[in-house]
């Protein structure tokens, strides 16, 4: 029998024994639009509960078959091209919120569950994931963990790493396994939440998760200054980062041929609010100060294909030392020539976020270029979205001296790399 | 061991950093927790990263258990030696390395002391945020072990919220950095895993902290309740009404009498006492403490007190960081205990424990992280009196119980170490505890790193690193990888 006549009898007797354990209506040959980074699966499958993922999980690996976990799909062709891909698992159907415990600031949801659908719940008592994730219509608690995305709220209230209190992941043996819990404080045992955020799910599928919670803000206020030239918007970001001030984010907005723009937004009481406000008007020359905050939605911009199409840009987060976003953004320009056209969002804790638009020779030769620069001063490069021309270009960059133990730690979680096979860092 | 061994050792480290007196060896045999007790064979004591490893290859080879030990607060038996090993002693490596303003890092070795770092920044107006009781002593090394915690944790966060970067030595001797001065270094987050894994998964050699800002304004306010009741719903309401202030702290008459017998803080003798501090921009804390104080009174408060200077602020801080070690005023002995419970079950979990202290004819004073339910239940016995310590020791498990049947856990700061790792199956399945060995056994296959801590059982590491083994129905040719 030769490799592609068995694979696909094992993939038939795969699809017969799920069949047996999720309802038939959840189970369905994948089309063209299930593709992952250009790899093309076989079979699509819905469990209905954890208990039915971790069955069918069990049942894939066991086959050998490689599996791609899928929430809200907004994010899944981050990492690199998977080396097998033959059954997409969704967890479209664990999408409830299990217990929003709000007299504790806790929330117990499952990994299907929308952003926005849990911050809608969350609200009807006040209270707030506090983090800004992208397409929250669409992402789900389960994606946004597993790539670690997070926005500008992150300065004051940390990433995901700082929220998530437990979760519940199956693993590719089927083995259902819980660490952390409902409680904010608990060192018992290792922290596995923070292990699989930002794995791409390469060592379990997160099937729940328990958040800790932040009150809404009463009052909200961003105050917006244009500023000569980056260096000029940096010394403003290290002038307002060195005060007293407590804001709850803090950004810069760029792009070639325009002024850069500082953005900082307060939350609190109306009284404490007006102070700063003032206080700020002293750091900053000309600053104009809005109640909404539409320029909290530039790195929401930085993604979106908006006029272009997808082959026309790439977007990728960066990560630099704070007092060297300047640098990192003349840099950026530098290597962008003529040909590519940039735009940036970078917070004040030194994640940014780019986007490139120009010919895919250009503009992956200015990512390697622009990641060389940034790896030498100890930062890093993730390229989250990329044109196909550029499908070769390795989305993650250098793990350091620690890839070796970062891959027994998946041999242990994974043995057969049935998860995500190929598409995390260092070929992982 | 062999003298051998102890000759290549002390090629090492020098004759001064290897201790093997038995007299001398007794200083090392328990830390804080002091009713468990290990006389290692011997104890080292590198100042550097460079003879760490060479230890750690030494112990490697020769398959020697070792465990690392910073200051020796810990409380849970974290540090106590296991037979046969050795103990690596890290006080030497005791420098702050680096202080980077601009980016708000520093730079130090394991064994400085937490207390320190606030103190070579303070001059320019930045603290380091975990604050646990033993700060003035307790090294940074152990901090990261134990992912500890402390008062102000309500708001700033634990250890690992302020630990950027590692550098590792792990069990064979390879060093590894974790993390580093940028956020999200590509791949996983073992410096999340590493942080609290409690001396588990290898030595961390140099750290990298996240000094934060003072803030503009710090208020502290002091609330006398008739008993833990009132408190706790003062503590729910100012919670619901959507303030985070930057610490919550309660503590029972029992432990105010021991405080004041101690420190004398000048606290009001009440059924439960209240402590709250709030920070930030001076408009938005006068406005919070208004509300703070409203809150008080509507829930009977009645004596409210706000600190109105610095010194005042440090009494009344001073009193309940002492909380611990006074205790010995009021008891011969005591045990101390470390679960969390959802904040809305204060009110039954306290009614419960004082239920349970009833039936066992101990007294039982509590102090609290009321903001993020972290209880600090100490129970009172006598050593002396035969069979006092046994039901001392049965009290304190009951209650864990009362925190894991609460939807709580077993330990909020202190660790499981070696006094809490039986109890670690009660709080979590068979599945969840070999789900999370399977990280010990890619970190440390050999299980030399502090063996026998948190685990009830070990797992075995069967899988070699590195080696691939082919499914079985890969092997009869049913599948092929692709």
């Amino acid at each position: 029998m030769d490799a592609s006549v068995s694979a696909k009898a094992t993939a038939n007797t795969f699809e017969n024994d799920v069949r047996e354990i999720v309802t038939a209506k959840y189970v369905r040959a994948a089309v063209a639009s299930d593709a992952v980074a250009g790899a093309q699966p076989r079979l699509v499958v819905e469990p209905g509960s954890e208990l039915e993922l971790a069955k069918v999980l069990k049942l894939a690996n066991a086959a050998g078959l490689a599996v791609i976990p899928r929430g809200g799909g907004t994010k899944l062709e981050w990492g690199n091209r998977p080396a097998r891909a033959d059954v997409i698992l969704s967890t479209a159907q664990l999408h409830r919120v299990i217990e929003h415990a709000w007299a504790d600031l806790t929330v117990s949801v499952e990994a299907g569950c929308t952003i926005a659908r849990l911050q809608e719940t969350l609200a009807k008592h006040g209270q707030r994931l506090a983090l800004d994730a992208l397409w929250p219509e669409r992402a789900t608690v389960g994606g946004v963990l597993s790539t670690n995305d997070s926005g500008a709220l992150r300065l004051r209230f940390g990433s995901l790493r700082d929220l998530v209190i437990g979760v519940t992941l199956v693993l590719a043996d089927g083995t259902v396994a819980s660490s952390g819990g409902r409680v904010v404080k608990n060192v018992a045992g290792y922290d596995l939440p923070k292990l699989v955020t930002g794995a791409l799910g390469t060592l379990g599928i997160i099937t729940r998760a328990f958040f800790r919670l932040h009150p809404l803000p009463k009052e909200t206020r961003t105050v917006s200054c244009v500023t000569e030239d980056v260096r000029e918007a940096q010394r403003l970001v290290t002038a307002i980062q060195n005060s007293k001030l407590a804001h709850s984010a803090l950004q810069i907005c760029c792009e070639a041929e325009m002024q850069p723009r500082v953005d900082l937004l307060f939350e609190g009481t109306d009284a404490g609010l007006m102070a700063q406000v003032e206080q700020v008007k002293s750091l900053m020359r000309s600053a104009t100060i809005a109640d909404a905050g539409d320029a909290w939605n530039a790195r929401q911009a930085i993604h979106s294909a908006g006029k272009q199409r997808e082959s026309e840009f790439a977007a990728a987060k960066f990560a630099t030392l704070p007092a060297q976003m300047a640098e990192a953004i003349e840099t950026m320009a530098r290597l962008s020539g003529a040909g590519v056209r940039w735009k940036v969002a970078t917070q004040a804790t030194g994640i940014g976020w780019a986007r490139l638009e120009g010919a895919a020779p250009a503009v992956e030769s200015m990512l390697r270029e622009f990641r060389a620069c940034l790896e030498r001063f100890g930062g890093s490069l993730v390229v989250a979205h990329r044109p196909p021309g550029m499908a070769e270009l390795d989305a993650w960059g250098s793990a350091g001296d620690a890839l070796p133990l970062m891959s027994a730690v998946r041999r242990q979680f994974d043995p057969q790399g049935t998860l995500n096979t190929g598409r995390f860092v260092g070929g992982i | 061991m062999e003298s051998r061994i102890f000759d290549e050792l002390r090629e090492i480290v020098g004759p001064r950093g290897l201790i093997t007196s038995r007299e001398e060896l007794h200083t090392y045999e328990c830390d804080g927790l002091t009713n468990f007790r290990v006389l290692p064979r011997a104890v080292l004591l590198p100042d550097s990263t460079e003879q760490v490893q060479k230890i750690v290859r030494v112990c490697h080879r020769e398959k020697i258990p070792f465990v690392a030990r910073g200051s020796g607060t810990g409380l849970s038996g974290g540090a106590l030696p296991v037979e046969n090993g050795i103990v690596i002693s890290l006080t030497r490596m005791n420098k702050i390395l680096e202080v980077d303003f601009a980016n708000a890092r520093v730079v130090v070795e394991p064994g400085v002391i937490n207390l320190d770092v606030t103190g070579r920044v303070a001059p320019q107006e930045y603290f380091y945020a975990p604050d646990p009781s033993s700060q003035s002593i307790c090294s940074i090394g152990g901090n990261v072990a134990e992912n500890s915690g402390g008062a102000h944790c309500l708001k700033y966060g634990f250890t690992t919220t302020h630990v950027l970067g590692l550098e590792v030595v792990l069990a064979d001797g390879s060093l590894v950095h974790l993390g580093g001065k940028t956020l999200d270094t590509p791949g996983y987050d073992l410096m999340g895993v590493f942080v609290g894994s409690e001396g588990t998964l290898g030595i961390a050699t140099k750290i990298i902290l996240r000094v934060v800002k003072r803030p503009e304004c710090v208020r502290t306010l002091l609330a006398a309740f008739p008993s833990a009741n009132e408190a706790g719903a003062a503590v729910s309401d100012t919670i619901a009404a959507g303030m985070l202030p930057a610490a919550i702290e309660m503590m029972d008459n029992l432990a105010i009498q021991a405080a004041e017998a101690a420190v004398h803080a000048n606290y009001p003798n009440c059924g439960a006492l209240l402590l709250v501090e709030l920070d930030g921009p001076a408009a938005e804390v006068a406005a919070l403490m208004a509300h703070v104080d409203a809150i008080c009174k509507k829930n009977g408060a009645w004596e409210i007190r706000v600190a109105q200077s610095d010194a005042e602020r440090a009494l009344v801080w001073k009193g309940r960081k002492a909380a611990f070690a006074a205790m010995g005023r009021i008891s011969p002995n005591y045990i101390v205990q470390d679960g969390v419970i959802p904040r809305t079950e204060l009110p039954n979990v306290m009614r419960e424990i004082g239920r349970l202290s009833r039936e066992a004819g101990l007294r039982v004073a509590n102090v609290f992280h009321a903001g993020d339910g972290n209880l600090h239940p100490l129970v009172l016995y006598d050593r002396k009196i035969p069979g006092q310590e046994e039901t001392a020791e049965a009290l304190s498990s009951r209650i864990l119980e009362l925190c894991i049947a609460a939807g709580g856990s077993i330990t909020g700061e202190h660790g499981v170490g070696e006094d809490k790792k039986k109890m670690m199956s009660k709080m979590y399945s068979e599945p969840d505890l070999e789900t999370m060995q399977r990280v010990r056994c890619a970190f440390d296959p050999l299980q030399l790193s502090n063996p026998s801590k948190m685990f009830p059982t070990p797992r075995l590491c069967g899988e070699k690193p590195g080696e691939y083994v082919a499914h079985p129905l890969e092997t009869a040719g049913i599948v092929e990888r692709f």
